[in-house]
């Protein structure tokens, strides 16, 4: 390695990444996912994917999503940071092994090809709630949920079926039983 | 009905219910239906300044001597991004601003139209927050609440941003009632079972730190007063940041002086041998640290801080402590008071090894430098300024570089509130209008800025704005013709490579002053430095002082990068004595 001349000191070592599904309470106001995700680039945190919606329109609130990954110590910071945004009401934090937390994502799947081979891309999609949409002669188009990792297979998979286009949401998550987040 | 406001009017009228007394800005076409108001609102005095820029490093001097908040003024476009400099510089530096800029009419905003920018956008990252007002009616309400953003918790900036024609649109005004001391009560959490635990660990510890910063002094002049009970009690050492300087008397012998980089060499010692270590109000900049893997390895560590992201942030901590300064030092205070009423008497045992450490460490003498009857050094002129002004409650500014550190280490502070420098965001160019925003607050008083000569030309042009308002700074130039502090590095790290680092065509800087129409003085020999500081002094104008110092001196001590604080470069002396030659230098 080339010794370094910077006056700014060496970085230290680094810890073991996790991957955190972080949830923000903000005000749908002007500008409110640019402060979020501007505090994401700004800080040099990572965003995997983002959900992001009104949840409430009578007091005007937005539940916005966040897949990240980042040392203890990135995720802390981020909950901190989050936290001091003015528009920021509350913010959770899940891991994504947590057994309790629902976490849930949507796909879309176009698939161009003979009856049969979009009959078996169906039945490949069955376990994840497909739905289908738009149905053509030539093609389908498959609503299914499911996992990230579900997701990622299942475009792999689909190849080989006739997929030509997938647009997918990022995850939104939940927790089980009747506790709600305060 | 009552009587219904213009936006701009609704501007002064809650600058008036904020206690508002001067403002910094510049005028434009998007500000000027504001400016047309000027004149009917005699509560306010406007600074007009020469650059944005200088609005706001000067209302962030006035706001850190005066503990208010300062307000700038400027227009949309140009001067919004001109403020962006002193915005970031204040959010850094956690010094409370009110940024006011006019924006385009609301139906051209997006059209890429004259003087137009995304200011919201821009300031997003250096405000602590900031509001488009696209309606009149949300005027009052947004002025109000940027005001308590700025001055709440940590404090910073945040800007408002009103279009042109939401400043000619008219409503109600309500009159706004200041709640008292929001400041701190909010922001506080911290139990008695959290002042308890540190109590404990302040009476196992046998080689304890006080380590504070910038934190304390925002905390407000009582902390300051309750943090010299805090060490008095204790008999613990202290050592301070660049920011928190003043917070403690420079000259008290518990006082290690500064730490870090070019911090002494017994506060930097002191760091990392210590077993414990109370962080008052600083935040582990990595300028304190160095190298993060190493920094004080054997210690337990207490925080005290008003923002939580700052905890765990940069160090990870064993006792974390989230609240005001004043009320953590009070109730630590008060518990002590209950608990151990002769602390310090009885601890006295236990850390008089300590202190004999440190007394060896000190021994040292780390700031020292080789002094000479030929060239004026620049510690020398720093510290016959310190002597010749000690007297006067005198305000002093820096710019960033050499100077600054110089100043740090010779010039002693005993109150708070009278250091004001760029310390985050490190802004050459700071000093100069600091000056003028903390001679506007303290009017009567001695303000001086130790300026080095390059930083200083980045923001020259307002002497003028000194001039108009007469305003008597005086800037006391290091001028050594280099960036001092980029030829020490390149002298030190880059093999003597001094790449545009000298600065071949420099200003008169007597004539210069002449020109602005203040005072120049010139001082080149150390026989004649006292004579002409007392003739600054005795000037009741603004004055420009040309120090011709010693070309080639560099700052000592230093810690060189990605090294722990027990490795510190020493001067020259020692250097000397321990035959380190410029080739082992290099090695750093």
């Amino acid at each position: 390695m080339v010794k370094s001349k910077s006056a700014y000191s060496i970085p230290g070592k680094q810890g073991k990444f996790d991957t955190h599904i972080i949830v923000v309470w903000v005000d749908n106001e002007a500008g409110v996912l640019a402060r979020v995700v501007g505090l994401f680039s700004g800080r040099g945190y990572n965003i995997e994917s983002l959900a992001v919606a009104e949840i409430d329109p009578k007091l005007n609130i937005s539940r916005i999503t966040i897949v990240t990954t980042g040392t203890p110590q990135v995720i802390e910071q981020i909950k901190l940071q989050l936290k001091k945004l003015v528009p920021v009401h509350k913010v959770a934090d899940f891991k994504r092994e947590d057994k309790n937390v629902i976490f849930k994502e949507m796909a879309l799947f176009k698939l161009v090809g003979s009856k049969s081979k979009k009959e078996k891309a169906l039945k490949a999609c069955k376990k994840y709630n497909a739905i289908i949409l738009d149905k053509t002669n030539k093609s389908y188009v498959i609503q299914i949920t499911a996992l990230r990792r579900e997701i990622d297979s299942m475009t792999k998979n689909l190849k080989k079926f006739g997929l030509v286009s997938i647009s997918r949401t990022g995850a939104v998550a939940m927790t089980r039983g009747s506790e709600v987040f305060k | 009905m009552s009587k219904l406001y213009s936006g701009a009017e609704i501007v002064f009228k809650c600058l008036e219910d904020q206690d508002v007394e001067f403002i910094f800005g510049y005028p434009g076409g998007a500000v000027l239906p504001i400016y047309d108001e000027l004149k009917n609102f005699n509560f306010l005095k406007h600074i007009l300044v020469r650059h944005e820029q200088g609005a706001g490093h000067a209302a962030e001097g006035y706001a850190r001597s005066s503990g208010k908040p300062g307000v700038l003024l400027v227009t949309s476009g140009p001067g919004a991004t001109n403020a962006v400099t002193a915005l970031t510089d204040a959010y850094m530096d956690s010094v409370p601003l009110v940024c006011i800029s006019g924006q385009v009419p609301t139906h051209l905003i997006g059209t890429d139209a004259f003087q137009e920018c995304d200011t919201t956008g821009i300031t997003r990252p250096c405000t602590k927050h900031n509001w488009l007002v696209k309606d009149v009616k949300d005027l009052e309400k947004t002025i109000h609440k940027a005001f308590e953003v700025a001055t709440t918790g940590r404090p910073g900036p945040v800007l408002v941003d009103i279009p042109k024609d939401v400043q000619f649109q008219k409503t109600n005004y309500t009159k706004f009632k200041k709640q008292k001391k929001i400041n701190g009560k909010v922001h506080s959490h911290f139990s008695q079972k959290d002042i308890d635990e540190l109590i404990k660990l302040m009476s196992k510890a046998s080689k304890p730190i006080f380590y504070t910063g910038g934190g304390v002094i925002n905390s407000g002049p009582k902390a300051s007063e309750l943090l010299r009970e805090l060490v008095n009690k204790t008999g613990f050492p202290i050592t301070s940041t660049l920011q928190g300087l003043g917070s403690y008397p420079g000259e008290d012998s518990q006082f290690l002086g500064m730490l870090g980089m070019h911090g002494s060499y017994e506060a930097n010692n002191a760091m990392h041998d210590c077993d414990l270590m109370i962080n008052i109000g600083a935040r582990f900049d990595d300028r304190i640290t160095g190298k993060l893997d190493e920094f004080s390895p054997k210690s337990k560590k207490v925080h005290i801080d008003i923002d939580p992201s700052s905890i765990n942030k940069n160090v990870k901590v064993d006792l974390p402590i989230i609240g005001d300064v004043a009320e953590v030092i009070t109730s630590t205070i008060k518990t002590i008071k209950k608990v151990k009423p002769d602390f310090a008497k009885s601890n006295k045992q236990k850390i008089s090894k300590w202190w004999e450490k440190i007394q060896k460490w000190r021994s040292v003498n780390s700031f020292d430098f080789i002094n000479s009857d030929e060239t004026i050094k620049p510690q020398y002129a720093v510290q016959r300024l310190y002597e010749l002004t000690k007297n006067k409650d005198t305000y002093i500014t820096t710019e960033v570089g050499q100077h600054q550190m110089w100043a740090a280490q010779h010039y002693k502070f005993d109150k708070p509130n009278r250091w004001m420098t760029s310390g985050g965001l490190g802004t050459m160019g700071y000093g100069l209008p600091a000056a003028v925003g903390v001679q506007v607050a303290h009017p009567k008083k001695l303000v001086i800025d130790i300026a080095g000569e390059a930083s200083v030309l980045m923001t020259m042009q307002e002497m003028s704005t000194a001039v108009q308002y007469s305003l008597p700074i005086k800037i006391f130039i290091l001028n050594n013709e280099y960036m001092g502090m980029v030829r020490q590095w390149q002298e030190l790290l880059h093999d003597k490579n001094y790449s545009e680092s000298y600065t071949a065509a420099l200003p008169d800087f007597v004539k210069l002053a002449e020109a602005y129409g203040c005072v120049g003085i010139r001082a080149s020999t150390p026989q004649e430095l006292d004579d002409k500081i007392i003739e600054m002094i005795n000037t009741d104008r603004p004055v420009i002082f040309d120090c011709r110092v010693d070309k080639q001196e560099n700052c000592f001590p230093m810690i060189p990068s990605g090294k722990p604080h027990n490795q510190m470069l020493l001067g020259p002396k020692d250097q000397r004595e321990n035959k380190i030659t410029g080739k082992g230098k290099t090695l750093v």
